[in-house]
């Protein structure tokens, strides 16, 4: 049997159930939590008020005039039945970011490559040379979600979180790596800064990059950093 | 189209309806009001529909001259309201004649005062809602807070001589003390917070930090370990209760992050988040296990003793 596979669900907060597909990421993970994101939105919607996945699991938030947690428990229990083993869709979009590593902009840079007992280049060159794939989006509007980082630099979050985070800055928690679409607070290790915008509400597309798409950094220096719209990144502790 | 000039904005006043859902795939947070039932009052005072934009003035300090003739409300925080310097009871509604100039100092007890305007005030939504999130430019006016000159749109409303006012019996108005009960299910990562750990979170008492926000309340108190330190990011709902590697909680309210990789000990209940939005800085909480079960029926029995209210005529 799939037992293995069996998919947990937990109570989250009153109105919130939490769906966890797996323990560790991976590309199958990910298109089964797509699948059942779009199976509940179409055909639980009634009585969802939002969804939000992520690298292994799904948050479902009800409404709690309409049902109520066992209702809820029975009804995904049925329809996660239905979700047949999905395979990973071949994904040939990458997208290229371009990211600034220089020392101004990188306060985390060196303790990372401390802890690998690497170089600073050598760390650079390791965060570019993976082919990543957004798992998720949230934190933020446009606060992407990539895996997996080299095991080498996987680095812990913060012991405290900074209060603020620069617009722009690319860093790194465990094995996943961002770019902070916006100022805000958060406890990831800053190895960098982009230029890009991760989430203009006025364009189209929103945003650069979709859970699924894949995703490769390039570095570039500080001038085509402002060349290409990047402000100077402000760190606080 | 008219409405009320912000001539004051005050410390931090913000629109906000009953919050956006629905969008969180995007990494869109929920906003809406942090108490919940204040803004509810507010709006059947005026005899809204429940979720209508109004506005949530926190601490205080704001200044609306009004354009037009319509009937408003104030409740939640107790700041002194005055129309024409004269002042008026907050927890009813008072009629507004154009011209008008409205007034709420600062808080004497609680945080967060809510100001509703009859059927709501008139903003374009940003994907469905106009709630305003500062740190996310979404919902309100312009994406931030109230701003002088600013001009909240709204039906004008012209009252008759057989019109009423409406005003909450005192015996249901509630209270804003300096501390608050947090009543909470233990859910997501409580396994990995052994039994000591949750007997010292539940048994010890916690202060409210001055970095709160409407994001989340950091609070100062005993320490709390985890077995682990990170998980998989992953999405939070509304009262969970992160706890960092330093130990101290972080209770996450409706402007918080979507997803977060931090263990969670459990959600406080809905009707207590109202509670700790009131608190400011230094103010005392400690948390109360309860089933799923219990916060289900305190959240339906809340709701039918609302509804069974019936507001005064006067």
């Amino acid at each position: 049997m799939k037992n293995e596979h069996k998919t947990l669900i937990k109570a989250a907060g009153e109105n919130a159930l939490i769906l966890y597909f797996s323990s560790t990421i991976n590309d199958k993970t990910a298109s089964k939590i797509q699948c059942a994101t779009l199976k509940i939105k179409q055909s639980l919607s009634n009585y969802i008020l939002d969804l939000t996945p992520s690298y292994a699991s799904l948050l479902v938030t009800f409404d709690m005039y309409k049902i109520d947690h066992h209702q809820l428990r029975n009804k995904l229990r049925t329809l996660l039945a239905t979700i047949d083993d999905v395979q990973a869709p071949n994904h040939q979009h990458i997208v290229e970011l371009p990211v600034c590593y220089h020392e101004d902009f990188a306060p985390e840079l060196p303790l990372i490559a401390k802890q690998a007992s690497l170089s600073c280049d050598d760390v650079i060159q390791l965060h570019q040379s993976t082919v990543y794939t957004v798992y998720a989006i949230g934190f933020a509007p446009g606060f992407a979600y990539l895996g997996e980082v080299n095991d080498k630099i996987a680095m812990p979050r913060l012991a405290t979180p900074r209060l603020k985070v620069p617009k722009g800055a690319v860093a790194i928690a465990d094995r996943q790596t961002a770019i902070y679409p916006n100022t805000s607070p958060g406890g990831w290790n800053i190895i960098g800064c982009s230029p890009i915008i991760m989430f203009d509400q006025k364009a189209t597309p929103t945003m650069p990059v979709n859970v699924g798409d894949k995703v490769k950094f390039t570095a570039i220096s500080k001038e085509e950093f402002f060349t290409l719209g990047g402000k100077f990144p402000m760190f606080h502790d | 189209m008219l409405g009320f000039l912000v001539k004051k904005p005050g410390v931090l006043s913000l629109i906000q309806d009953s919050g956006r859902f629905g969008h969180a795939q995007m990494g869109l947070t929920q906003g809406g009001p942090a108490d919940k039932e204040a803004f509810y009052w507010a709006n059947r005072l005026c005899n809204n529909d429940v979720d209508v934009a109004m506005v949530e003035v926190s601490v205080g300090g704001i200044e609306l001259l009004a354009q037009l003739d319509t009937v408003i409300a104030v409740t939640g925080a107790k700041m002194q309201l005055s129309i024409n310097a004269k002042e008026v009871p907050m927890w009813r509604s008072h009629q507004i004649k154009a011209g008008d100039l409205i007034t709420l100092d600062y808080a004497q007890s609680g945080l967060r005062s809510y100001l509703a305007v009859k059927g709501g005030f008139k903003i374009k939504e940003s994907f469905g809602s106009v709630s305003t999130v500062c740190r996310e430019g979404v919902g309100g006016l312009k994406g931030s807070q109230l701003l002088k000159h600013d001009l909240l749109p709204c039906d004008e409303y012209k009252f008759s001589e057989t019109d009423y006012s409406l005003m909450l019996p005192a015996d249901q108005v509630p209270h804003y003390g300096q501390s608050a009960r947090l009543r909470t299910i233990p859910s997501y990562q409580q396994q990995h917070f052994n039994s000591f750990e949750q007997r010292l979170f539940y048994s010890s008492e916690y202060s409210v930090s001055s970095d709160s926000d409407r994001m989340g309340y950091r609070l100062k108190g005993q320490a709390i370990n985890c077995e682990v330190s990170g998980i998989l990011s992953e999405g939070i709902c509304h009262g969970a209760i992160q706890i960092p590697a330093d130990g101290q909680p972080i209770v996450l309210l409706n402007d918080r992050q979507t997803i977060g990789g931090y263990p969670k000990i459990g959600s406080v209940i809905s009707i207590d988040t109202n509670k700790l939005a009131q608190l400011r800085p230094s103010d005392k909480v400690h948390f109360e296990p309860i089933s799923m079960e219990k916060a289900n029926n305190i959240f339906h029995l809340s709701r039918h003793k609302s509804r069974a209210v019936t507001l005064i005529k006067c």
